[in-house]
């Protein structure tokens, strides 16, 4: 099925829980309500018709004013794909969790929360999984300064080529 | 050895009324000197040069060939730098334990040397219960690991020391049930009484002289093999798993002494196997001259013994490691069941044929050629379509 | 009688491992030698190349891309040309795509021989690693004529290849291929028909084909399971479509379906296939230039793209958002060994320890995949 066809069928079911259908050339998609997500995927996944039986990828961008969650979801029966987004604020960001729907969705739920600070309600094991444990901050984030040290060890460190100025 | 030392007395060497004791405790002395120190400490180290030349002619490298012509010195190049490195004793480690265990590891190692039956008059000590004096020595082996895994401190040194306890125990009941046929059959566990009752051509070894026999001496050679750490068994010390097993955390000399003692255990597998199923030193009476025959004899038995270590080596490269649940079921399953089967069948035969049958010594024989000459057209062939000219060179 | 208390070991598989693909670290739970669980710990080779991707643009990040998988360097690379050049509406030249297959197709070939030597040596075998190395010698060589470098390339621009193949390439990848497919066959019998690399491998790590689409395993982990997918045929990118090939499913037939005998076989075949596709694209390669014009401070237009390609590892998802200046606003890398990290913690359950080293080189994890 085409991409427009099933947001349309999607658009049908939800009405006003599905908040825009963008059509671009290249990958159109849907945004949806956060709060409405987990019902949705469980649907595209049911359905005979939709079949979306692969999360196959799930990121997160940083926007200056929001943070978007992508959703790449895939159907290895009928071949198709689109992609959901989930908008969110920046301070804050909560989205329910999808790892109860595919099972994938578990670590890639925990690199978005270590690197961009998104917070998966529901997540059986929501902690860091690329940075230290006792890291603070969010790296990917826009606005991520890197602190001057990290356990005794410093990040800062002038360039040994200015050592070689006469 | 005591037979030799009163010729070389009555030979009048030693004057008209030499002290016998004082002139045996020299003999024994000097031979027990030289089978150590020339013999067993460096075969230890020699073999290690010669396994990796193998491994990497068989893995289509060079291996070591710098050091000394044909890189000969190696050993001795290794044993230097290993004395060289700092003795690390972890600190929460039981330090005499773990001091220990390589000593232990090593005398279950030195200790069967003196019933190593080189040639018929070249034996340190004839013991008349030399293979049994042999299975309980290599034993020890178990007692030293054990230390060594838990002395260590370190919960991955203690997996490899209780596998290696549990396996080399494990091993222990084949390969002495595998040595039951062969004392059926001759009457007597000493050594050279072993040897004596087989003959120098390949029919009258115990290997050939029945079918059980042939696969006991299959048994034990793989028994031994797992007794001896090596792969396919070498679990305790599987390298991608464990680093180095039960010997983490050992370093320098303590760390070289469990594989020299490893290395050293070949030839000992290798002596085994030959004294109890290929025919020990036994070779034709050609000459009368004592010291001539001694000499031809003691090359046959290395020959013999230096072959099986060259395929033990040849398994070590080609098959990969057994997992710790496939070796015990392996042992328990299937090894204890055959070995005892074995046992019974040449009992069977011993008792209707007292004195060996020569037809079943030359059908068997001739079975092993046939497998032999199978094997080698594969060789042969897989030889021809690779067009390596350049692999074939060893000396490269 | 009282049972006896038996205490659950915490072990450290530590990031310093002669056996983990690169630097992985796993919390092993085990009772003896079975093992309850083995929690991965990731993360010690991430070097965020996804922010560096914001810094220095979209040429600039070429260099970046290899080091994602620096076995399959030239599958990232043409994973980020293809997003720049359908962000940027970039068609390249058709010598440019085979020359791209080409190289592709012999990545594949060396970081399968890579990976079914490696795992020959986790299991114990010495020697399969350094016969598989000979021949991965032998392609980097060829390699390292075509661009300069042989492990990490950067041979692959946005627009299509860096350099044209050099004269008498064609005839020396040939007689290579010639040389590489008896001894592929000869890997083939040298693992199936040994019993104790059948023991070790059959039945263990078995993952069915809904655990494999649940938890988002690509390339020869779901081929193994059954599951007949490959980018190249289905959804398909490049020249693909040119090629006559087969893709390799997994049989069962040593143990349960999609256990790790499968899985190494699936590679297997699949360095046969490749070999097939090479030498199609070495006799179809059409004349003409091998790089389009693409500006110097390429600025695509404002907007966000997803593309997947078929790399040794599986399918690799590159998802890109531009927002119109010369620099990417978001890049993210969706690798098939991730997603292979997330089933392992479930596959371990119950298995030896020694399994868990079979299971990571099945599955070939590749640690700065995991981590980028």
């Amino acid at each position: 099925m085409e991409s427009l066809a099933i947001y349309n069928r999607a658009k049908e079911k939800f009405g006003d829980r599905i908040l825009e259908i963008v059509d671009k050339k290249h990958d159109p998609w849907m945004v949806v309500d956060p709060a409405a997500l987990v019902e949705l995927c469980q649907y595209l996944k049911d359905d005979a018709e939709t079949a979306f039986d692969c999360l196959s990828n799930q990121s997160g961008v940083d926007y200056k004013d929001r943070i978007e969650v992508v959703y790449h979801l895939f159907s290895y029966k009928h071949r198709h794909q689109i992609v959901l987004k989930v908008k969110l604020p920046r301070d804050g960001a909560q989205v329910p969790t999808l790892e109860n729907v595919w099972k994938s969705a578990n670590w890639m739920e925990r690199e978005i929360f270590d690197l961009l600070g998104v917070n998966f309600e529901g997540h059986s094991d929501m902690r860091r999984l690329l940075m230290p444990e006792d890291w603070i901050g969010h790296p990917l984030r826009k606005d991520f300064v890197e602190p001057l040290e990290y356990h005794g060890i410093s990040t800062v460190r002038e360039s040994p080529i200015i050592r070689l100025k006469p | 050895m005591q037979q030799l030392v009163d010729s070389i007395i009555a030979g009048g060497a030693f004057g008209k009324n030499p002290p016998h004791d004082l002139i045996y405790v020299l003999f024994i002395f000097i031979f027990s000197a030289v089978v150590f120190l020339g013999v067993a400490f460096p075969f230890a180290g020699i073999v290690s040069w010669a396994e990796r030349r193998v491994w990497a002619r068989i893995q289509s490298r060079v291996g070591p060939n710098r050091v000394g012509p044909q890189g000969f010195v190696q050993w001795l190049a290794d044993g230097v730098k290993n004395c060289c490195k700092e003795d690390i004793i972890p600190t929460d480690a039981d330090a005499p334990l773990f001091k220990m265990a390589p000593y232990l590891v090593m005398l279950a190692f030195v200790v069967p040397w003196a019933v190593m039956p080189f040639s018929q008059d070249l034996i340190l000590a004839d013991l008349n219960v030399g293979i049994l004096y042999f299975t309980s020595v290599t034993a020890l082996t178990v007692v030293g690991v054990l230390m060594a895994g838990w002395a260590s401190n370190d919960k991955w040194s203690l997996i490899g020391g209780i596998r290696s306890a549990a396996q080399i125990v494990s091993y222990e009941i084949p390969a002495g049930l595998s040595i039951f046929p062969v004392v059926l059959i001759t009457g007597t566990l000493s050594m050279q009484g072993i040897i004596k009752a087989q003959g120098w051509s390949p029919n009258h070894w115990f290997m050939f002289s029945n079918p059980f026999c042939f696969i006991a001496a299959n048994i034990l050679f793989i028994s031994a093999l797992a007794e001896g750490n090596r792969t396919p068994f070498d679990l305790p010390e599987a390298e991608s798993e464990l680093v180095a097993g039960f010997a983490t955390e050992y370093s320098g000399m303590r760390y070289l002494f469990f594989f020299m003692a490893e290395w050293g255990n070949l030839f000992l597998i290798g002596a085994l196997i030959t004294t109890l199923f290929l025919g020990g030193w036994q070779f034709p009476r050609i000459t009368d001259n004592r010291i001539l025959i001694n000499i031809l004899q003691l090359v046959t038995f290395n020959a013999k013994v230096l072959f099986i270590v060259f395929f033990s080596m040849w398994i070590r490269a080609t098959l990969p490691r057994v997992r710790i649940d496939q070796l015990m079921s392996l042992c328990w399953k299937y090894f204890v069941p055959i070995s005892f089967v074995d046992m019974i069948g040449t009992a069977i035969w011993v008792a209707i044929w007292p004195y060996g049958n020569p037809v079943a010594g030359w059908i068997l024989f001739a079975l092993g050629v046939v497998g032999l000459v199978l094997f080698m057209r594969r060789v042969i062939y897989y030889f021809r379509q690779s067009k390596m000219e350049l692999y074939l060179n060893p000396t490269i | 009688m009282t049972t006896l208390r038996t205490e659950e070991m915490t072990l450290n598989m530590g990031p310093q491992h002669p056996s983990t693909h690169g630097v992985l670290r796993f919390i092993v739970r085990a009772d003896g030698e079975v093992m309850r669980e083995a929690i991965p710990d990731v993360g010690y080779l991430h070097r965020s190349i996804e922010k560096i991707a914001e810094k220095v643009g979209y040429h600039g990040f070429m260099p970046y891309t290899d080091r994602v998988d620096y076995v399959c360097a030239m599958f990232t690379n043409q994973g980020w040309g293809m997003a720049s050049e359908k962000l940027g509406k970039i068609e390249v030249p058709k010598r440019g795509e085979y020359c791209r297959v080409i190289a592709a197709e012999f990545n594949r070939l060396a970081s399968h021989l890579l990976s079914v030597g490696t795992m020959a040596m986790d299991i114990g075998a010495i020697t399969p690693f350094t016969h598989a190395l000979r021949e991965r010698e032998m392609i980097n060589d060829l390699i390292e004529e075509l661009c300069g470098a042989r492990l990490t390339f950067n041979y692959m621009r946005i627009g299509g290849v860096a350099f044209d193949l050099p004269p008498g390439w064609r005839e020396k990848a040939l007689a290579y291929l010639d040389h590489l497919e008896p001894i592929l066959s000869e890997y083939d019998m040298l693992i199936s028909f040994n019993k104790i690399y059948v023991e070790r491998l059959a039945n263990v790590g078995v993952i069915t084909a809904e655990e494999a689409i649940d938890y988002n395993l690509v390339g020869p982990n779901l081929r193994a399971c059954g599951i007949k997918w490959d980018i190249r045929k289905d959804i398909p990118y490049s020249v693909y479509p040119d090629f006559d090939f087969d893709v390799p499913v997994g049989t069962g037939q040593w143990g349960k379906l999609g256990d790790s005998m499968d899985r190494y076989m699936v590679r297997i075949h699949e360095m046969v296939q490749s070999v097939k596709i090479l030498r199609q694209a070495l006799k179809q390669i059409p004349a003409g230039p091998v790089l389009a014009k693409v500006p110097r401070n390429f600025k695509p237009p404002a907007g966000e793209c997803q593309i997947r390609v078929e790399s040794a590892r599986g399918d690799m998802g590159w998802y890109a958002v531009s927002d119109g200046s010369g620099y990417p606003w978001r890049v993210h890398v969706r690798t098939g060994s991730f997603a292979a990290m997330g089933i392992v913690q479930k596959l371990s359950r119950g298995l030896m320890i020694a399994d868990l080293v079979t299971i990571i080189a099945s599955l070939d994890v590749i640690a700065p995949e995991i981590d980028r």
